[in-house]
């Protein structure tokens, strides 16, 4: 399953509602404002790096370049552009938004 | 004097105003509102004060390139505020640490406040608008 979240995790629960109920070997994309979580320094990092253990991160590219993040994302998350965007909702069975 | 004379169009009255950003640049409209709206209030000569807090400590940093996302990069704007004689920007010590950034990363000079120390600004402002 891919699951997709677009709100700061300092802003909303969404993330940590995701990471609550996603399953080992789901998918994680992380998009808009959720990009930030996946950076260092954040105060989510910790949170990322531990579900990345069970879990496929992923963060969208031209939200982090968006939002001055390019440089600054944590090891173990993979960066994907749009066409990798579309290619992980086309490999997965469903999809859950956290809206 | 007379009763005239007391009576003010409301021009040359000069307030304190604050105005508070809260979100991060682009997954929501606030931030570019809330820098086009601190632009009208300097054209009325205002006492203008910008304060950035929690994910609003975001729209400071350095290096934004939108043009993957095809929205205005309004970051440079910042830089342009002395040229409206906003001058007092201030940033909040906690919400920098909580999101790992430190002044170096970010596009204009301000004055990193404690959560006192901003409590005390917030205080002393005539209006206090929120985005």
């Amino acid at each position: 399953m891919l699951h997709i979240v677009n709100k700061s995790a300092t802003d909303r629960g969404s993330l940590e509602s995701c990471l609550a109920m996603a399953t080992k070997g789901s998918a994680v994309l992380l998009i808009e404002d959720a990009v930030y979580a996946a950076t260092n320094g954040s105060a989510a990092a910790a949170k990322i790096q531990a579900a990345a253990a069970d879990l496929k991160i992923y963060a969208l590219g031209p939200d982090l370049a968006a939002r001055g993040m390019a440089a600054r994302v944590l090891d173990g998350v993979n960066v994907v552009d749009y066409a990798g965007f579309v290619d992980l909702v086309a490999e997965h069975k469903s999809c859950q938004s956290w809206l | 004097m007379s009763d005239m004379d007391d009576m003010d169009d409301g021009s040359g009255i000069v307030k304190k105003f604050m105005f508070l950003n809260r979100k991060a640049p682009h997954g929501t409209v606030y931030a570019l509102e809330g820098l086009e709206v601190v632009l009208i209030t300097a054209a009325f000569d205002q006492d203008v004060s910008m304060v950035f807090t929690d994910d609003g400590v975001y729209q400071l940093l350095k290096g934004i390139d939108t043009k993957g996302i095809e929205v205005k990069d309004f970051s440079k704007t910042y830089r342009a505020l002395d040229g409206y004689d906003i001058e007092k920007l201030y940033v909040d010590q906690a919400s920098m640490d909580a999101r790992g950034l430190t002044e170096d990363d970010l596009i204009v000079d301000v004055t990193v406040l404690s959560v006192d120390e901003m409590a005390n600004l917030m205080a002393e402002q005539d209006v206090v608008i929120s985005f």
